[in-house]
Order: structure tokens, then C-alpha cells, then sequence
């Protein structure tokens, strides 16, 4: 075991190692994940702002109300309680997998990123299938058929917000699920067998989870609230 | 548990969960993370449930989504703590990340702050968009969305 040193308090300042105890580029992924937050949270929080300037807003109960094969039955946060479960899952998936590095099992890391993988190609159709159905009923960037909860007449920066901010949640999963592919092949080649760890897989892990924990604040600010 | 240390920059690991230990918490986190989220999924639907009925108590309806708000950061805590494992970095490290983000709390409130009051300022001088935003039908449930304080 390696923890030897913990016992003893090191000196992270003298220099040869890093004072935080991590790698640089798992460093670096934590602040470039501390810089995106900000840009999610700006877009979130402007979406705020105007819903806040607003006398009224649509309803997402009666927005967001379909669901595949349901016909024109309601069920208000069905579709989207569905998707969060898929993206949690697909979190868990990753962490089995980021385990499974710690260990040097190349198998497990493999099962565990497919499943990811799956996952989160599974959420990028549930979220395809829910733009073509909103957009079948006429909502679009500059286009909102909803009226306001009040019945007045609705602005268009309801659906400004929702395909904006949705989209931008949905480019980072693909851009997650693209990554996790190259992971997935550079395991299967053996390149971190040869580097002689999994360090890689925890990087991408990170972020990972970090698109799962944007999709909580985008499922709370859209959907629930 | 073989770990490696290729990276010199890695002084220690951190304590090493036995396997069993590493599956319990797992188990646990995301047994929680839906436990929460089957919650909210509830009072979402109470929500959908008291607006339907006659005459929506607005208190109420704001007091739900308080509550939400709450269960989501507590979401959020677990997320980043468990499955990202900041809670077992060093803490000058989680501090360089938590410090910055204080800078939400700022945001949060001025902007929404600022929203609110476009929306009174609006409604005093603008008497067009007052009466399209709100006399059309019956005003009874634009209450819901006054803002801070309601």
C-alpha cells in the first residue's frame, strides 16, 4: 500500500511534486469544468432574469407533456423523469468504470464505458425525439405556440431559452459520448496498459459527471420550477 | 489493490476504499440521487395538481419550489462529492474550486434582483404591455410569477 506517507505531513511547497496531490491535467479539467459551470450558470441565471421581468410565463406541466407511443395522453414530467434517470445511471456506469481503472482491469474498464456510452446515446435520442416533437408542435428558436399561464399571449423567449440552453446540455453530452468512444478505443488498444494506469478514464469520468450535474440545474430550471 | 504511481506529481494515494467498501457507497449515493429525484418528480406533480384546482395558493406553490431548489443542490453535493470525488482531494484543492463559486451567490441574487425589477418598472410606465401580459383573461394566476418576496 501506498498511504505511508500520509502519516507524516509532507511538504507540498517543496517543489517536485504537485501541492494538490493530483496529476496536472486532472487539475486542469477541475478548472476548465469551475469555467464552464460559469457559462452554464450565466445562461441559466439570464433565463432567470427574463423570467423574472416576465408578468407570465407558459406552463412546463403543460408544455412538456407527451411521451413516445402515448399518443396525446398527458403526463407531465413522464418523458423527462426518463431521461434523468438515464443520465444517473450513466453516471454510475462511469464510476464503476473510473474504479475499474484504479484496479488496472482493462475488462471492466471496457464493460463499464460501454455501458456509458449506451447511456448517453440513449439520452441524446430521448432528447432528439423530444425537439422533433416540439417542433412538430410549432415551437422552434423565434416560434412559441404556448400561451403564458395566465392565457395572455406568450413572448417567444420561452422557447429562445429552452432550445438555447437544452441544446448546449445536449452538445456537451455528445461531445461526452464522443470522448468516451475515444476512451473506449484507446483502452481496447492497450494504451494505458503500456502507461501502466487508468488516469485518462478519470478525466474524462469528470466530466462525465459534470454534464449529469448540469442536466439536475437544466431539469430543475426547465421542467420543475 | 495494486495502485501504480507513473505520475510523479502524486505524492499518496488516497486512503484506498476496499472494493466492498467502494460498491456500499456507491450503492448508497445512487440509491439517494433517486430517492431525490423520485421526491421532486412528486412535488412537480404537486405543483401541476394545485394549479389545475380552483383558485392555486400561490404561497404554497412558492414554498415547493424552495424546497426543490434545496433537494437539487443537495443533488448536486452528492454528485460532486461522491462520484467526482472532490471530498477526497486535498483541501486547498476543493477550495480553489468552492471559493470561486461563492461568486454564484452574487449572481444569482442581483440578477434575479434585477429582473424583477424591469418587470415593476415595466408595469408602471408601460401600460401596453401591463394590459397584454395581464388583462386579457382572468389575472388570477400571474401572482405566481412576483418574483422576490412574491
Amino acid at each position: 500500500m501506498s498511504t505511508t506517507i500520509a502519516t507524516t505531513k509532507p511538504n507540498w511547497w517543496n517543489g517536485g511534486k504537485s501541492p494538490f496531490n493530483l496529476e496536472y491535467g486532472k487539475l486542469m479539467m477541475w478548472y476548465f469544468l469551475m469555467s464552464d459551470a460559469f457559462t452554464f450558470g450565466a445562461f441559466l441565471i439570464s433565463y432567470g432574469t427574463v423570467r423574472f421581468s416576465s408578468n407570465s410565463w407558459p406552463d412546463p406541466n403543460h408544455v412538456f407533456n407527451a411521451f413516445p407511443g402515448a399518443g396525446h395522453s398527458n403526463l407531465p414530467l413522464a418523458f423527462v423523469s426518463l431521461m434523468t434517470f438515464i443520465l444517473i445511471i450513466s453516471s454510475v456506469t462511469m464510476v464503476l468504470g473510473v474504479h475499474a481503472g484504479h484496479n488496472g482491469d482493462k475488462k471492466g474498464v471496457t464493460k463499464w464505458l460501454i455501458w456509458t456510452i449506451i447511456g448517453g446515446i440513449a439520452f441524446l435520442s430521448c432528447q432528439a425525439w423530444e425537439w422533433t416533437h416540439l417542433h412538430e408542435e410549432g415551437a422552434w428558436w423565434g416560434r412559441n405556440p404556448f400561451p403564458n399561464a395566465n392565457g395572455t399571449v406568450a413572448s417567444t423567449n420561452f422557447t429562445n431559452f429552452f432550445f438555447t440552453i437544452t441544446g448546449f446540455h445536449g452538445f456537451h453530452v455528445f461531445s461526452g459520448v464522443i470522448i468516451n468512444i475515444i476512451m473506449l478505443i484507446m483502452t481496447q488498444k492497450g494504451v494505458f496498459e503500456r502507461k501502466g494506469h487508468y488516469l485518462m478514464i478519470e478525466k474524462a469520468g469528470l466530466y462525465w459527471h459534470f454534464v449529469d450535474l448540469v442536466w439536475v440545474f437544466v431539469f430543475l430550471c426547465f421542467y420543475l420550477i | 489493490m495494486e495502485h501504480n504511481t507513473a505520475t510523479s506529481e502524486i505524492s499518496f494515494h488516497h486512503a484506498p476504499h476496499s472494493d466492498e467498501d467502494f460498491k456500499k457507497r456507491v450503492r448508497k449515493t445512487t440509491i439517494l440521487l433517486s430517492v431525490i429525484t423520485i421526491i421532486e418528480l412528486g412535488i412537480g406533480l404537486s405543483i401541476y395538481t394545485i394549479h389545475k384546482g380552483e383558485n392555486p395558493n400561490a404561497f404554497l406553490v412558492l414554498l415547493f419550489k424552495g424546497v426543490v431548489c434545496i433537494l437539487t443542490l443537495a443533488k448536486a453535493y452528492y454528485i460532486v462529492t461522491v462520484f467526482m470525488h472532490l471530498g477526497d482531494e486535498i483541501r486547498n484543492m476543493i477550495m480553489t474550486i468552492v471559493v470561486p463559486l461563492m461568486l454564484f451567490i452574487w449572481f444569482i441574487g442581483a440578477f434575479l434582483w434585477d429582473g424583477n425589477s424591469y418587470r415593476t418598472n415595466r408595469n408602471t410606465y408601460d401600460e401596453h404591455y401591463k394590459h397584454q401580459t395581464l388583462d386579457k383573461p382572468a389575472p388570477s394566476e400571474d401572482t405566481l410569477h412576483h418574483g422576490f418576496g412574491g
